[in-house]
C-alpha cells in the first residue's frame, strides 16, 4: 500500500476544516473587536472623531498617559537592568527567591495592584493622616497613578533581561574589566550592545501595558476629568456617559498603540530572535 | 570594607565584575518599596476586623455570588480556550498558508490591547444592536449584561496564553512517534488522540492555568459587557472597588486576600496535577 500523503500529514479536508476553525476563532474573537473600535469611532465621520480628540479633557488624558509612562517605564527599565546585572552576572544565595519575587506583580489582580497603595497612602491608610497634615496628595493624584502603573509593569524588562544576560555569561565583561575598563564603561560598551534588542523588547511591552492599564489605575485615580483621568479611564467615563464617538475615538488611539506595539514586537522577534529571551526559549 | 567583604564572600561567590552591591542594593530597595511593603499592607489590613469580621465580609451572599462568577467564569473560559487554543496552535505550527504570519501576530492582540478598549468593543459587539448581538437577539439569546458576556470577555483575554504555551512545545515535538503510529496502522485521528494529545497535555494544562489566573482577576475587559447586576453579573474585582468607594478598606482588602489565596490554591493544584501527569508519562 502506498501513502497518498506523508503519514504525519493531516487529511486535506481536516486541514481545511482546522484552518478555517482557527481563522474564524481569531477573526471572531480578536479581529472583530478591533474593527469595532475603529468603525464606532468613525460612525459619524472622521471630523467628529477628530473633534472628540481635540476636547480639552481628552487632550489632558493623553498628556497624563504619556507623562505616567514617561516616569514609570524608565524606572522599571533601570530596575530591570540592575536586577538582571545582579542576578545574571553574580552567584549568591537567595537568587532564585529574588527572581520569583520580581515576577510577583504579574500574579496580583489589577484592582488589588491599585488597592495596596490606597491601603498605605489613602485617607484611611497607614500614612493617610500624616500625608493629609503635610498636604501631600498621592492617591487621586499623579504619584498614585504612577505607583500603580509601576507595579503592574514591574517585571516586564527584568524577566526579559534576566534569562538573556544569564545565557550570555560574563566572559566578555570579565575580559573588559581585566583590560582596565571601569564598571560603567564595561556596561556601556560591552553589555548594553549585547542586550539592546532584548531591552527594547522589554521596554516595548512595558510601555504598552503602562499606557493601557485600567484596573489598577482606576482604583487610585479618583476619575477627576481633565486632572486624573488617563486615556483608558477617559474611555470609561465617556462610554458611561453614552458619548460613544468620543469613547471610541480615544479608544482607537489606544488600539493604534496596540497595533504599533504588535508590529514592532513581531519585527523584533523575526529579525533578532537570537537576541531576545522570549523567542530564544522557543 | 574588609569586614563586609568577608561577610559577603560567605553568601556569594567572588567575582571580578564590579557593581554587585549597587545593582543588588537598588533591586532589593525598589522591590521592597514598590512590591513587598504594599503587599504586606494588603495581608495585614483585613485582620483589624478580627477573624469573624473577615468571615462576615466573605459570607455576604453578594460577595459569594461575585466570587462564584469570577472563579466559575474564569474556569469556563479557560476550558473553552483549552479546546480552541490547541486548534489554533496546531494550524500555526503544522500548516503553512498565506497570511499565517499575520494570524500569528494577531494572537497577541489581547495582550497588547488595553483592557478598557477591549471592554467597550466587546460590549458594543454583543449588545442587542451590535454586529454579533443583533443576530443572536433574534434567536432570543442575550449575551451582553449577562454572565455569558462575562465568559466571552474572559475567553478573549485568555486565548493567547494557551496558544503561546502550546506553540513551542508543538514545534519541538518529534514526529517520529507519529510516523511509528501511522506505520503500525493507526488512523490519523487515532494518532492525534493517542500520541499527540498526551504529549501536549502538560503544556495545555499550563496554558489553561495561566489563562485562568489572568481571567480570575480581570476587570477592564469585563465590566462593560457584564452590566454589573448584583448577584447576577457582578464580578469580584468590582466589589473591591465598591467597598473602597465606601471607604471600607478592610473589607476591600479581605476580598482581595481571599481572591489571591484562592487563585494561588487553584494554580498550585493545577501545577501538582501537571507534575503528576508529567511523571506518569
Amino acid at each position: 500500500m502506498k501513502f497518498r500523503r506523508y503519514p504525519t500529514q493531516d487529511h486535506p479536508l481536516l486541514r481545511i476544516l482546522l484552518s478555517l476553525t482557527a481563522i474564524s476563532v481569531v477573526a471572531l474573537f480578536l479581529v472583530l473587536p478591533l474593527a469595532t473600535v475603529f468603525t464606532e469611532a468613525l460612525r459619524k465621520g472622521f471630523g467628529m472623531a477628530i473633534d472628540a480628540l481635540k476636547d480639552p479633557d481628552a487632550l489632558a488624558a493623553v498628556r497624563l498617559t504619556l507623562l505616567t509612562a514617561a516616569i514609570a517605564v524608565p524606572l522599571n527599565a533601570a530596575f530591570g537592568i540592575a536586577g538582571a546585572w545582579a542576578i545574571a552576572k553574580f552567584v549568591f544565595k537567595g537568587k532564585q527567591f529574588l527572581t520569583t519575587l520580581i515576577d510577583l506583580p504579574f500574579s496580583i489582580l489589577p484592582v488589588v495592584s491599585g488597592l495596596i497603595y490606597v491601603l498605605i497612602f489613602g485617607l484611611q491608610g497607614w500614612f493617610g493622616d500624616s500625608l493629609r497634615d503635610a498636604n501631600i496628595k498621592i492617591i487621586f493624584a499623579l504619584p498614585g497613578i504612577v505607583l500603580a502603573t509601576i507595579f503592574v509593569t514591574f517585571p516586564f524588562v527584568a524577566r526579559e533581561l534576566i534569562p538573556l544576560m544569564t545565557d550570555q555569561g560574563r566572559e566578555e565583561e570579565e575580559a573588559a574589566t581585566s583590560l582596565g575598563a571601569s564598571g560603567w564603561q564595561t556596561f556601556a560598551r560591552v553589555t548594553l550592545p549585547n542586550i539592546k534588542w532584548g531591552l527594547l523588547y522589554g521596554v516595548l511591552l512595558c510601555n504598552a501595558r503602562a499606557m493601557g492599564e485600567f484596573g489598577a489605575v482606576s482604583v487610585v485615580s479618583g476619575h477627576i476629568r481633565g486632572l486624573t483621568n488617563t486615556m483608558p479611564l477617559h474611555v470609561e467615563v465617556l462610554y458611561n456617559d453614552y458619548q460613544f464617538v468620543g469613547a471610541f475615538a480615544v479608544a482607537s488611539l489606544l488600539a493604534l498603540l496596540a497595533i504599533v506595539t504588535l508590529v514592532l514586537k513581531s519585527l523584533l522577534e523575526w529579525h533578532f530572535a537570537d537576541e531576545i529571551a522570549a523567542t530564544h526559549r522557543h | 570594607m574588609s569586614a563586609t567583604g568577608a561577610v559577603a564572600s560567605r553568601w556569594r561567590n567572588p567575582s571580578a565584575l564590579p557593581g554587585f552591591g549597587l545593582s543588588l542594593g537598588f533591586t532589593v530597595f525598589y522591590l521592597s518599596a514598590i512590591v513587598l511593603v504594599p503587599i504586606a499592607a494588603l495581608i495585614i489590613r483585613p485582620w483589624e476586623l478580627g477573624f469573624s469580621g473577615f468571615w462576615d465580609v466573605i459570607k455576604d451572599p453578594r460577595v459569594l455570588a461575585a466570587l462564584r462568577l469570577s472563579f466559575g467564569g474564569a474556569a469556563i473560559a479557560a476550558a473553552i480556550n483549552a479546546v480552541t487554543g490547541p486548534i489554533v496552535a496546531w494550524v500555526l505550527v503544522r500548516y503553512s498558508f498565506p497570511g499565517k504570519r499575520l494570524l500569528d501576530a494577531l494572537i497577541d492582540l489581547p495582550f497588547a490591547l488595553p483592557t478598557a478598549v477591549a471592554g467597550i468593543a466587546l460590549s458594543q459587539l454583543y449588545s442587542p444592536n451590535g454586529w454579533i448581538g443583533e443576530p443572536l437577539s433574534h434567536l432570543g439569546l442575550r449575551i451582553a449584561y449577562t454572565p455569558i458576556g462575562v465568559i466571552i470577555a474572559l475567553t478573549f483575554i485568555g486565548l493567547p496564553f494557551v496558544v503561546r504555551t502550546l506553540q513551542p512545545v508543538l514545534n519541538d515535538l518529534s514526529r517520529e512517534p507519529e510516523e511509528a503510529a501511522a506505520t503500525l496502522g493507526a488512523s490519523r485521528l487515532q494518532t492525534i488522540y493517542h500520541v499527540v494529545l498526551p504529549a501536549l497535555l502538560p503544556a495545555l494544562l499550563t496554558g489553561a492555568t495561566l489563562a485562568f489566573a489572568r481571567a480570575v482577576g480581570e476587570y477592564g475587559s469585563v465590566i462593560f459587557i457584564a452590566g454589573n447586576l448584583p448577584m447576577v453579573s457582578e464580578i469580584a474585582p468590582l466589589l473591591i472597588i465598591i467597598k473602597l468607594e465606601q471607604y471600607d478598606y478592610a473589607s476591600a482588602a479581605a476580598i482581595g486576600v481571599v481572591m489571591l489565596a484562592a487563585s494561588f490554591f487553584v494554580i498550585l493544584t493545577l501545577n501538582l496535577l501537571q507534575n503528576w501527569i508529567g511523571k506518569r508519562q
